[in-house]
């Protein structure tokens, strides 16, 4: 489960926040800065609701298109336990991205449009998914590094001010702790086998380590909305931060698994207390969230193709609720069945 | 396509164990409440989370408006003697 | 799998073949499910399609573990996964049918787990009491799997007119695999009279009752009875078993003796 530091703007116009009610609106801010939750229902700033409906369905649609690149090797997993590990895994990316569509839709937005946007290509998702994965090993790797940064981006978001969507992550930080353990426990298997398995390892590792950087989004002075963001409670630590302290982690766990990180900057600096590393090529990261990455159109395309094959499916399903609706209707009787709750 | 109508939104509540009540714990879409139960097992108890399931359509709940908060709530802030902890007892008087 | 039960060899030569075919079923069945993966009609079914599939895998796994054990031979559930070629795996051809679309899926499905559900209680008598176990164990799951495909069966089949005739097609193409499910042959007589499982009568009336039932209030009528008999279960598949296998074993076999 898969959000990467979700200031990336869409291309969703987003009306200039004319506040119509000033002094709404300083209530609204003093609650925030209070720590207290928003609820659904409650006045928000038109911007804070914007913000709020391009995060949650950006980083929903992250979950759904997430399971692409992994559904990819259900039917190949090279063991029946790996195979029943890695559909848990997939089904629950689909569980994320229904909780978060929930609560996106609390702010008024319903899933179907949601949905469209992301088909139109409105709305983003995560730069991660739109890379392929060739082999086992990147199974492994999505588990430990895709969801690991996953993770750490998404663990302050328990705290976000927005009652429905902080109750979302709290709930998918519970279930995701499984997911980085066994893409840990996978490439560690790995690890200690064949020389064959060993190079598949490190050939996944070289490959995702940048784009997974890449994942806490761009620089903190590049960051668009940070500033709004962290005053509302919706951000509550800077992606530069966050980046490196996903890299301190997990320059350990790379040298327990015995793989190398393929970045010769990579050093650690006793004076910050930290470990240095190379500066990042944003301009594949604006490539590929712009739709020029590898399998952009491959994502997108399945996506639609489900959409647009089920429709009859969901269509025939409310006919026949109404059918059925129908036909009740016709049957009532005088003395109507009372039920009590169970 | 875009004609289509979306299934109804149901809101789940989920009993954790026998000796609890049910809580709220998210949302499904659903034609019908046969598949919304479905749907409400399928996604909220795949880690044995629950022993009984509530779903209810979202569009047939009645919920106060936050703006009535004040009117609603905060009359409740001066009734202490609503609490045991307003009575002092001697010290002597016990399980009381 | 079989925890304070002693494993004490094959109870006669149908045995073995007898838990391939129900584990073959299983496993087959959950690898066509799992391609819904990602790419179903809405977000809710993804998940009850792998809700199923995991379900399904569990009984082959556990299947499999059971047969090796008993074979006695030290093959494990991966062995009997990965390391057979087609001939030897003997799941009816119903389960290894392509997906279709979302009707083909679900017929096909439904009428496997409608199997199932009348299976799985005639086996909690078996002779062989760990497949007794498992068969108490599983009829749990595939009584909701029978509700669930129930529902989509009639949703579907009394919808709209799209689907009824989706439907109705994906019915004329599956029902006719149904018959090798209750087709007696050597195995399952032996496998009767061992007091192993039950007859494929028993089993025959068991389904044949429920599937009437659901297809009259699915407004979906049974092909006629077709001379057509399909012959997976004795290890002589369609054409379609030797793709699903390529791709489910060709990892594992392209690194032989590799742990995963």
């Amino acid at each position: 489960m898969y959000t990467q530091s979700m200031d990336v703007p869409s291309d969703e116009v987003s009306a200039s926040p004319a506040l119509s009610d000033a002094e709404a609106s300083a209530t609204f801010d003093a609650r925030c800065a209070r720590g207290e939750f928003i609820e659904a229902k409650d006045w928000m700033p038109a911007p804070y609701r914007q913000t709020l409906v391009r995060q949650i369905s950006q980083h929903a649609h992250s979950e759904i298109v997430g399971m692409l690149p992994e559904g990819n090797w259900l039917t190949r997993a090279p063991s029946l336990k790996r195979k029943t590990i890695l559909l848990a895994k997939v089904q629950d990316e689909g569980g994320h991205g229904l909780y978060l569509y929930a609560a996106a839709e609390t702010l008024g937005t319903s899933r179907d449009d949601l949905i469209a946007a992301l088909h139109s290509g409105r709305a983003k998702y995560s730069s991660i998914f739109n890379y392929p994965t060739p082999t086992w090993a990147d199974i492994g790797v999505i588990g430990w590094l895709v969801d690991g940064a996953a993770i750490m981006n998404q663990v302050p978001l328990c705290r976000c001010s927005y009652g429905p969507y902080a109750r979302a992550m709290i709930r998918i930080c519970r279930e995701e702790s499984f997911h980085q353990r066994q893409g840990f426990d996978l490439l560690h298997t790995l690890m200690q086998g064949t020389a064959a398995q060993q190079a598949m390892v490190q050939d996944a590792v070289n490959r995702w380590w940048w784009p997974v950087l890449m994942m806490f989004g761009p620089p903190d002075q590049d960051s668009p909305h940070a500033e709004t963001s962290v005053k509302w409670g919706i951000k509550r630590i800077s992606n530069d931060d966050l980046r490196q302290k996903f890299v301190d982690a997990i320059v350990e766990q790379a040298a327990v698994l015995g793989v190398t990180l393929p970045d010769p900057g990579l050093k650690w600096n006793a004076a910050r207390g930290a470990h240095d590393f190379s500066p990042i090529d944003w301009t594949e990261f604006w490539q590929v969230v712009n739709g020029h990455g590898p399998c952009n159109r491959e994502r997108l395309a399945a996506r639609v193709a489900a959409y647009d094959e089920g429709a009859w499916v969901r269509e025939a399903a409310l006919a026949y609720a109404d059918k059925q609706a129908a036909r009740q209707a016709a049957a009532v009787t005088p003395a109507t069945e009372r039920r009590s709750p169970p | 396509m875009t004609n289509q109508r979306d299934w109804p939104l149901w809101e789940v509540f989920i009993r954790s164990r026998a000796g609890l009540d049910h809580k709220h714990c998210g949302s499904v879409h659903a034609p019908d409440a046969t598949l919304a139960l479905q749907a409400a097992r399928d996604v909220y108890t795949r880690r044995q989370e629950g022993v009984s399931i509530w779903v209810v359509r979202a569009d047939q709940i009645v919920a106060s408006d936050p703006a009535d908060k004040a009117a609603l709530f905060d009359p409740m802030a001066d009734k202490i003697y609503r609490h045991p902890t307003f009575y002092a007892l001697p010290d002597e008087v016990n399980h009381l | 799998m079989s925890g304070d039960l002693v494993d004490t060899g094959l109870l006669g030569p149908a045995h073995l073949p007898y838990l391939l075919r129900l584990a073959d079923g299983s496993l087959i069945l959950a690898q066509r499910l799992l391609e819904w993966c990602g790419h179903g009609p809405v977000l809710e079914q993804d998940i009850a399609f792998a809700n199923i599939a995991l379900d399904l895998l569990g009984q082959a796994r556990l299947l499999y573990t059971h047969a090796g054990a008993r074979e006695g031979r030290g093959r494990d559930e991966d062995a009997f996964a990965y390391w057979r070629d087609e001939q030897a795996f003997l799941n009816p051809t119903l389960v290894e049918l392509p997906n279709g679309d979302f009707a083909q899926s679900v017929v096909r499905t439904y009428a496997y787990v409608a199997y199932q559900h009348g299976l799985w209680p005639a086996l909690q008598t078996s002779t062989d009491p760990a497949l007794a176990a498992i068969a108490a164990k599983s009829h749990k799951e595939t009584s909701y799997h029978v509700e669930h495909l129930e529902g989509w069966m009639i949703r579907l089949g009394d919808g709209t007119a799209e689907s009824h005739t989706r439907m109705q097609r994906a019915l004329d193409l599956v029902w006719p695999y149904t018959t090798e499910l209750f087709t007696e042959d050597t195995v399952t007589l032996a496998v009767a009279a061992d007091g192993l499982g039950p007859t494929t009568a028993h089993l025959a009336e068991q389904w044949t009752g429920a599937t009437q039932a659901v297809l009259a209030t699915a407004t979906l009528q049974a092909p006629p009875p077709s001379p057509f008999r399909s012959t997976g279960q004795q290890g002589r598949h369609s054409d379609h078993l030797g793709y699903v296998l390529l791709e489910m074993q060709a990892l594992t076999r392209a690194h032989p003796g590799a742990r995963w």
